[in-house]
């Protein structure tokens, strides 16, 4: 029975192919925009991952201010040298700390002037964000402490201001002070959220409090826990030993913030995820108005059929078996739409992937998803018309011209 | 009138209607169109149902092929009672024992004489191959070898009528029920669907009972009812062969 009305509906749908695609137009457009989203939202939170993955796996960061939400912090005092000091001497778990400030200011060499960050830290900061040296050296003990006009630069720095040649050696020009490149660090391209993570100067901490800032503020510190320790044991360990620095009472709440990368990356892919459901419920609404459609279309199909329909009542149809006929034709008309749009979906999806440069990921459970999904809107929407054929009087029916 | 086929061992008729009432409507606006119709027709008979229009014959052949129900009274099958079956259970008798054949063919559009003549047997859940043999047997019947791949809009009338024939004998039915089988066609095609009718009730013993408005066509029936105002009013022998 169930073949039979297979075989029927494909007839049907055969006879009008024109209409038959419109109709389920909307389908098409609904299940390829779910699955459009979805697979774009994956790709761009999967490329937010990885990008925090290569900052380094262990990494904590440190930064004050109150807690507000993910990424949202009220003002408060910033940190000084000695709350990275106290970290490095209490806690064993740490294989690197490094406070950090930072400023955005023009490099110049010669005629060449190029905007950029500048950052003051210590050493310590290249194992933390896991930064190599390309060529020339790091910082040495002596011009860290004495606060020398030393810089190292990312390789966007070096080919604005450079171009293929070998900065280390060379003078560049930091605002008003004048500083030697000591060394060049290994690209570490583009960022998920389209910043250059090459596009750094970094300077010892001492020299941009004395010559940039002007004070003894630290405004971030940037941790690296020891391979095979919980973070979770180190950040409780932080805070009380922070708390005690910045001597909190017990029932002040933190005014500092001990981020793990788990919650860096929710932070950072939180906006991709609240943007990907918002869309993707727009793209459902389609479906639902799909399924209007093909309900729209199924009982203008019933009224076009009331001869044939009692006809098969009196040669003995029984309700179910008509019931069935019109259900099984919506329901693969529905699917015939949900299959036509998970291949436009493909499509689409890989080109918008190769033009906004994130990963193409395909999420398999997402397409069965759309498609048993585009299946069952043919069924619910179906079954009212399907309901109205089974139910026709045979003697009226066959007397409907 | 001979039996083509043995009766069933018990004495009761194939069809028997006891004092049926059909009422259309409620209350002042009530409409009976069967006002206490008692008829029998015995398996193997052919009878012919005339009447003037909204003599309550069609209302009365409804019922007689299940499509409808009685308001009051008693249908007997084979003498079992049928009268207050739901739907489900007279389209399954409608698909064992009955067979249809309507003045305005009622073929499916865009589909062969064959798909048309199977559709009975697909309800029945016969196999494909079984369809095919049956069908293509019930189309030679009726004389329609060579035109099963022909679709409704390809025939004539009185091929459409004769396709429409097949379809309601390719299920060997012990009645076949015709309301005006020739009331579109033109004389020498029904003549023609008559002497189909005629064969089937004498070879195969198919018990026909069909509503006609011509005399002419009535005379091959082996006996006439006649109806007026929702009543039979009384029955005569035909003289079965048909007259010229």
């Amino acid at each position: 029975m169930f073949w039979n009305a297979l075989i029927l509906a494909l007839r049907e749908i055969r006879r009008n192919v024109l209409r038959s695609f419109l109709t389920i137009l909307g389908i098409v457009i609904g299940v390829a925009s779910v699955i459009v989203m979805v697979t774009i939202g994956d790709g761009a939170t999967a490329q937010v991952r990885q990008q925090v993955a290569s900052l380094g796996s262990n990494l904590l960061v440190v930064t004050p201010g109150k807690r507000m939400g993910p990424g949202q912090s009220s003002g408060a005092a910033q940190f000084s040298e000695g709350d990275a000091a106290a970290l490095r001497r209490d806690i064993p778990q740490l294989v690197a700390v490094s406070p950090m400030a930072a400023k955005g200011m023009s490099a110049i060499l010669g005629n060449a002037n190029w905007s950029t960050q500048v950052t003051g830290t210590n050493t310590e900061y290249f194992q933390a964000r896991n930064l190599k040296i390309k060529s020339g050296r790091l910082f040495s003990e002596s011009e860290l402490r004495s606060g020398a006009a030393v810089c190292i630069i990312g390789s966007t720095v070096q080919s604005k201001l450079f171009g293929n040649q070998d900065p280390v050696g060379a003078q560049i020009r930091l605002q008003n002070i004048s500083c030697q490149v000591v060394g060049l660090l290994e690209s570490k391209g583009q960022s998920s959220m389209g910043n250059d993570q090459d596009d750094l100067v970094v300077i010892p901490l001492r020299t941009f409090q004395r010559r940039i800032s002007g004070n003894q503020d630290v405004s971030m510190i940037q941790v690296s826990v020891r391979d095979g320790m919980s973070t979770t044991r180190v950040q409780q360990d932080m805070e009380r030993l922070l708390r005690e620095q910045r001597h909190l009472s017990a029932n002040d709440e933190n005014n500092f913030n001990v981020m793990d990368m788990k919650e860096i990356s929710s932070m950072l892919t939180s906006t991709t995820k609240v943007l990907t459901a918002l869309l993707s419920a727009v793209a459902a609404v389609s479906l639902l108005v799909g399924g209007i459609g093909i309900m729209n279309i199924m009982l203008v199909s019933v009224t076009e059929r009331t001869r044939e329909i009692g006809i098969r009542l009196a040669i003995g149809a029984f309700e179910r078996e008509v019931l069935t006929q019109f259900l099984v034709e919506a329901a693969v008309l529905s699917s015939f739409g949900g299959l036509i749009g998970i291949v436009l979906a493909l499509l689409v999806s890989i080109l918008l992937a190769s033009i906004l440069q994130v990963p193409f990921i395909l999420n398999t459970s997402i397409v069965v998803i759309a498609f048993a999904f585009s299946t069952a809107v043919g069924l619910v929407f179906g079954y009212f018309p399907a309901r109205k054929a089974a139910r026709l009087d045979p003697i009226e029916a066959l007397r409907y011209e | 009138m001979t039996m083509g086929k043995p009766t069933s061992v018990s004495s009761s008729p194939l069809i028997e209607l006891k004092g049926v009432f059909k009422t259309y409507g409620r209350g002042t606006a009530a409409m009976q169109a069967l006002r206490g119709v008692d008829l029998r027709i015995e398996a193997g008979e052919f009878v012919a149902v005339m009447g003037p229009s909204g003599s309550g014959k069609s209302t009365c052949m409804n019922i007689l092929g299940c499509l409808d129900t009685p308001s009051d009274g008693s249908y007997l099958f084979r003498g079992v009672e049928v009268g207050g079956l739901g739907r489900d259970q007279r389209a399954l008798l409608r698909r064992s024992y009955l067979g249809f054949v309507f003045q305005g063919f009622n073929l499916l559009n865009r589909t062969t004489a064959l798909e048309n003549v199977e559709l009975p047997l697909m309800y029945r859940g016969e196999p494909v191959r079984v369809r095919h043999q049956q069908a293509r047997e019930a189309l030679a019947a009726v004389g329609l070898n060579g035109w099963e791949d022909h679709t409704p809009g390809e025939l004539s009338g009185g091929q459409q009528q004769r396709v429409a024939i097949a379809r309601a004998i390719v299920t060997r039915p012990a009645v076949l029920f015709a309301d005006e089988p020739t009331g579109s066609l033109d004389t020498v095609r029904s003549r023609e669907i008559m002497e189909i009718l005629a064969t089937l009730n004498r070879e195969h013993g198919i018990t026909v009972v069909m509503v006609t408005h011509e005399p002419d066509m009535a005379a091959y029936a082996g006996r006439t009812m006649h109806f007026l105002d929702g009543l039979v009013v009384n029955g005569h022998e035909g003289d079965g062969k048909g007259v010229s």
